[in-house]
């Protein structure tokens, strides 16, 4: 008989893994908290860099899920025991599955921008998250701020919940810098009247193609970009929103009014990736996050034999790299699971 | 009147919402290169000009940008167009031709 593992959480990296391990011959079964399997990628029209549909990457995952993976939506693990090698999950639903490998693939949550109050998030009407402007993209609406009125100048804030102790999250999360790019330059397609501002402390264009696509906003679309972290932002008699920064190219304070303010919201280990890390008894990092065997080689692996990670469970990354680290993640476990030689260098 | 030595110290705010942009407009869409200045200054490094006097390419276009009143008539009188700015440019701006449009943009307004 086949041996068979158990995927937690059905978003990008937990489809793409349960793809491979199903294609190599292993029994999968996937569970998935929603309704729908596709994790944050249902909320996010077009990817960065090259703007194309985010639908079309999950229509790319849908076709690897075979008929042969047992998938389980609306279902939550609530306990995880574990004997002789074999793990046995139990949902929600008081049932217990039986598998030879677990992949924890629980992802992230959004930060929530109401921890950081001076930016006024939940507070005025106009300040909104990365997230809620991914939406209003998504809808096919056009772009209104609250009083319905077309928003003639947008702003941008960069770092809203990462980099930042007073948060507790000194990490980057990666994705926020090309995202705001990307979205002050649909707002210019969309909006072409509309002036875009980021307010950034660096600009993190690492990825293939991110470089290109932060120089075509400044020179195509014309979106500035001004480097400071803003200090607050107050709301004018209007509704329109009166920010401060530190221009720190020039060296001095500046300040404006914005229409809407977006807040690009890092990413945070998910409630979904605590909650199986105490059931498990896993590690965590100093972020939060599971912590991996080893960062450079082992990347897959966890304190715990026989369980395995994959994509934003382990850090902050963009959907490429998760889709990567997933075909890793089902390599491990083939190599685990069929006991081939080169499993002995982990130990 | 006796003067205490007191003064009323001036709002060292950049004020973006009144500020005038005119001349930035117009460099941008006669040199649209000028949008892809990300500061880091090596313009300033290699300029003769700014060896030997207070002339700091990248600071002026930046004040330009924001709106901010430079008394750049004189600043960029001391440019000697010799362009090893546009050289060392690692973005590819036409920095020669920003100062030239410039001294044609104040000319043309005087």
């Amino acid at each position: 008989m086949s041996k068979s593992v158990i995927v937690i959480g059905g978003g990008i990296a937990g489809m793409e893994a349960s793809a491979y391990l199903s294609a190599m011959g292993f029994n999968v079964t996937l569970f998935e908290k929603d309704e729908k399997l596709g994790g944050h990628l249902l909320n996010w029209e077009r990817l960065f860099p090259t703007k194309r549909l985010g639908s079309e990457v999950l229509t790319f995952l849908k076709k690897g899920m075979d008929d042969k993976i047992k998938v389980h939506t609306n279902s939550n693990i609530t306990k995880i025991n574990s004997e002789n090698g074999k793990y046995f999950v139990t949902n929600d639903n008081n049932e217990i599955f039986e598998a030879d490998a677990l992949l924890i693939t629980t992802g992230y949550d959004l930060f929530d921008a109401r921890r950081k109050e001076e930016y006024g998030y939940g507070i005025y009407d106009n300040v909104i998250t990365s997230a809620e402007l991914e939406t209003m993209f998504l809808s096919g609406k056009p772009i209104v701020n609250k009083q319905g009125k077309v928003p003639k100048r947008i702003g941008f804030v960069h770092c809203v919940g990462s980099r930042d102790r007073k948060v507790g999250n000194v990490y980057c999360s990666k994705v926020c810098c090309v995202t705001a790019v990307k979205q002050a330059t649909e707002i210019r397609e969309h909006l072409p009247e509309c002036e875009t501002y980021c307010f950034y402390m660096d600009l993190r264009m690492y990825g293939a193609k991110f470089e290109e696509l932060y120089n075509e906003a400044q020179e195509k679309y014309g979106v500035t970009f001004i480097r400071g972290r803003l200090s607050e932002a107050n709301e004018t008699i209007d509704g329109s929103l009166l920010v401060k920064v530190e221009d720190t190219l020039v060296g001095r304070p500046l300040k404006m009014t914005v229409d809407l303010l977006v807040l690009m919201v890092g990413f945070e280990p998910s409630k979904g990736t605590k909650d199986i890390a105490k059931i498990l008894n896993l590690s965590t990092n100093s972020n939060g996050f599971i912590e991996v065997a080893d960062e450079h080689t082992l990347t897959n692996v966890t304190n715990l034999k026989g369980v395995f990670v994959a994509g934003t469970t382990t850090s902050p990354r963009t959907i490429t790299n998760t889709i990567n680290d997933a075909r890793a993640a089902a390599a491990e476990i083939a190599c685990y699971l069929n006991l081939y030689t080169i499993q002995s260098r982990n130990n | 009147m006796a003067d205490f030595g007191y003064k009323i110290q001036e709002d060292r705010q950049i004020n973006y919402d009144s500020n005038d942009r005119t001349l930035f407009y117009f460099l941008k869409r006669v040199e649209p290169s000028i949008s892809l200045c990300i500061g880091c200054g090596t313009c300033s490094a290699t300029c003769t000009a700014g060896q030997f006097t207070q002339f700091d390419l990248h600071k002026i276009m930046l004040y330009v940008r924001r709106g901010e009143k430079v008394h750049i008539a004189n600043e960029i009188k001391k440019c000697m167009l010799c362009g090893k700015c546009s050289l060392v440019c690692p973005k590819g701006i036409n920095t020669r031709n920003i100062i030239f449009q410039t001294r044609k943009f104040i000319h043309s307004n005087k």
